[in-house]
């Protein structure tokens, strides 16, 4: 995106001007040089013999320097990794479209291999031809091109009884944001025809867990997207290959992959994953259900617990993501005293609906102890909560669906932690 | 839902910029066939619609739990280790640690018999006759105290049966109940007077750390050493590591230890092996073979193969290879809900990968 950054006035000015407060402190925290540098005055290996040629990695991977960027587990989560979460690594990405090979992975019946050649799509029901695709069937229909962020209710699920889990990846990773390219599955309804009293679609997968979900036939035929490419290329295995449905701003439970069938019916099925799960427990017992859309959220990346500010004192950029399953982040707002006072951050780039946005704080900081706090607002006027906002209206058991304001305490040597404040 | 209007408006508009135009039907695909249709349209509606005929008693169906479901779930579906247990916890909603069951959260019983006729058990899904679905779900039932031993749960009476929670639930009013305090003014300065640490994560320690004690994929220091050309490859020596588990050319056949692993792949739910190997659902398979059955400190045995064990059976190529063949012929009152490898050659190849994890 060229556009112009929406809001660079206000921090663009805090920033000069905290540059002049901070000069003094700036120049401690530079490392002065005690004598010419030997990178640059020897010659270095690298700069006398040859690199890798080409085709070393046929399929690039990360080169080996970055290789604690990778999606990661919390054991205790759950009885067995082939029904459980990773978290996305965060804290250590930029932009906003999440590489598939860190993207965070949900698996109910562990991740199953499944060709081309072996799909099969069948859409029953309420329509007045009952179809079967094969792979190559849906590449003959129009493709659209979308990018949209897909977060499980879940994330930040363990934050409800208070702060737990150090990192960003642990507390928000839940979370992934691709460019999808693939058919609206309004295209695929209309193949088969959908019937007047098809009033809901409830859609599953071939594995062995199928995940099954009901979907209303008004969201269905909206902006639901039957996808087989990610950020350029086939999706990967662990997230539904070949084909996976795209839920735009809707909780990721409801994005089946592997999907195998869509039946058009008159009533939602009330199966395993709308009842006894993806369900948010009220104080008084009883529970929300078909809870969806996805509320406004932001949290800080960097820095945060796994990516401590090591640079000192001085400038510093204060980063993160931000979205919201009600359409466009029209404003993040970044506090560095525990939500007091509150600056207005730069967005990245113009937000887009359904998708992740990304913000940037510039701070001179001054190396004292920050609270650092982003806050999302959306296109509905929506102002992300505290977490105590929510716990006084949902309580402490409602697992799912936690979009508060998070914190992380960064201290003077620039190591952060995640705590709640008053 | 009137947003749905004001999107599918917005839609149209748009999609004269992006969207394909579709004026009519392609005619792309083929009609499914009935018998396609049979074989994947097999979801449960709360009103009991897509029941196949069957019928099973709870007496029956309470064996048919013990060998399918009781290896995760318990004998009393009070659920195992982190599994999720399936009754009790009736009253339970309102605590701090609400236990949510069959009996004490789930809305409709429609959808226990399609989660466990299409899902489970866990790892063999689809293995079980509709008999078998209505003999589990009337076992739940009676473990809920629902249902008399004598129930038989059959497609007839099936909608009788009303969970105890069937109005706990009420549709998402988040844009009634929260919106009206949240879409507010966003407070920019003097938004409270003082600010205190109320909670700390370190207090209760539990992210996964590494080796340095920072929680795990904390972004490693490249701001003072340089890191140099010539440092050791650490990609490298992970490689001689995992080389150096795996036997040498000369031993097994890499190829069936390959075709085991692939085949483990079945038992791996409940059992662990290699580095870190621990106890799950099953016992872990490091350093299998001489192992006395039933002897492994710390898991909890079935009294059967405790039993086993201390008549003198050793784990060797033949007595697993009889095990595999019909575990619960050769260990009758196992609690491993696996019933056994069809093919030879799969036993085979697993020993040969189980092998491996044998000094």
């Amino acid at each position: 995106m060229s556009e112009e950054p929406k809001t660079p006035g206000t921090s663009r000015r805090a920033f000069l001007r905290g540059s002049a407060l901070a000069a003094g402190a700036l120049a401690a925290g530079r490392a002065s040089a005690a004598g010419p540098d030997p990178l640059i005055t020897e010659v270095q290996p690298w700069a006398q013999v040859f690199g890798d040629g080409v085709d070393a990695t046929p399929y690039g991977m990360p080169i080996r320097f970055e290789d604690h960027v990778v999606r990661r587990n919390v054991e205790w989560l759950t009885a067995d990794v082939t029904s459980s979460i990773n978290f996305t690594p965060i804290h250590a990405l930029e932009g906003t479209i999440t590489p598939q090979g860190c993207a965070f992975e949900r698996h109910h019946s562990g991740a199953i291999e499944m060709s081309k050649q072996d799909y099969r799509l069948m859409i029953n029901g309420l329509v007045d031809q009952p179809l079967v695709f094969t792979y190559a069937d849906l590449e003959r229909f129009p493709r659209t091109v979308q990018t949209n962020f897909c977060e499980c209710a879940a994330n930040s699920g363990m934050e409800w009884g208070g702060a737990q889990l150090q990192g960003a990846q642990f507390t928000h990773g839940m979370i992934h944001n691709m460019e999808y390219t693939g058919v609206s599955l309004r295209t695929l309804l209309d193949e088969a025809g959908v019937q007047p009293e098809g009033t809901w679609v409830y859609i599953e997968g071939a594995d062995a867990s199928s995940n099954g979900r009901s979907i209303p036939i008004q969201k269905a035929l909206d902006d639901v997207l039957v996808a087989f490419f990610a950020n350029g290329e086939a999706l990967r295995k662990e997230h539904g290959y070949p084909v996976r449905l795209v839920v735009p701003g809707w909780e990721g439970n409801l994005w089946v992959k592997w999907l195998r069938r869509i039946e058009v019916t008159n009533g939602p099925v009330e199966a395993r994953e709308e009842t006894s799960k993806y369900t948010d427990l009220m104080p008084d017992g009883r529970a929300r259900k078909w809870t969806w859309e996805m509320d406004a959220k932001s949290v800080i990346t960097s820095p945060s617990p796994q990516a401590p500010w090591r640079q000192g004192p001085g400038p510093m950029v204060i980063t993160g993501l931000a979205w919201t399953g009600r359409g466009k982040i029209t404003r993040v707002d970044v506090s560095l005293d525990g939500g007091k006072s509150w600056q207005e951050a730069r967005l990245a780039s113009e937000p887009q609906s359904m998708a992740l946005t990304r913000f940037h704080f510039d701070h001179v900081w001054d190396g004292s102890e920050m609270l650092l706090q982003s806050r999302a607002i959306d296109e509905t006027g929506y102002v992300q909560p505290t977490k105590d906002e929510l716990r006084e209206i949902r309580g402490l058991n409602s697992v799912y669906h936690n979009n508060g304001i998070q914190t992380w305490w960064v201290k003077p040597d620039g190591e952060a932690e995640n705590v709640e404040v008053s | 839902m009137s947003k749905y209007r004001d999107l599918l408006i917005g839609a149209a508009i748009l999609s004269a910029l992006a969207a394909p135009a579709m004026a009519e039907k392609l005619g792309i695909g083929r009609p499914a066939l009935p018998e396609e249709i049979a074989a994947w349209d097999v979801n449960v509606m709360p009103d009991g619609e897509g029941l196949p005929q069957g019928a099973m008693s709870v007496e029956d169906g309470e064996q048919v739990f013990v060998d399918n479901c009781a290896a995760c779930h318990g004998d009393f579906a009070e659920g195992l280790d982190n599994w999720p247990p399936l009754a009790g916890g009736r009253g339970t909603l309102t605590d701090t640690r609400p236990v949510k069951t069959v009996g004490s959260y789930w809305p409709y019983l429609s959808t226990v018999w399609d989660y466990v006729h299409r899902s489970m058990p866990y790892g063999n899904a689809q293995s079980l006759t509709p008999d078998e679905v209505y003999g589990i779900t009337a076992y739940i039932l009676y473990s809920e105290g629902l249902v008399d031993y004598d129930f038989v749960l059959s497609k007839e009476n099936f909608t009788e049966v009303r969970l105890p929670n069937e109005d706990g639930f009420y549709v998402d009013d988040r844009v009634e109940a929260e919106f009206p305090t949240f879409q507010r003014e966003a407070c920019m300065a003097g938004c409270k007077d003082a600010v205190e640490i109320t909670r700390k994560a370190s207090d209760l320690a539990v992210t996964p750390t590494n080796d340095a004690g920072k929680p795990e994929g904390t972004i490693p220091d490249f701001t003072t050493a340089a890191a140099g050309g010539a440092e050791a490859e650490p990609a490298v020596a992970t490689e001689d590591d995992s080389a150096a588990a795996t036997p040498a050319s000369t031993g097994p056949d890499p190829e069936l230890i390959a075709a085991g692993e692939q085949a483990f792949r079945q038992c791996q739910t409940c059992h662990d092996v290699g580095d870190g190997a621990r106890n799950k659902t099953g016992p872990h398979l490091n350093e299998l073979f001489g192992r006395l059955a039933g002897s492994l400190d710390g898991f909890r045995y079935s009294r059967q193969f405790v039993a086993a064990g201390e008549e003198g059976l050793v784990w060797t190529e033949e007595t697993l290879h009889d095990f595999l063949m019909q575990p619960r012929d050769y260990i009758k009152g196992t609690r491993m809900s696996f019933r056994g490898f069809r093919d030879d050659a799969d036993i085979a190849a697993v020993t040969a990968y189980l092998q491996t994890y044998t000094e």
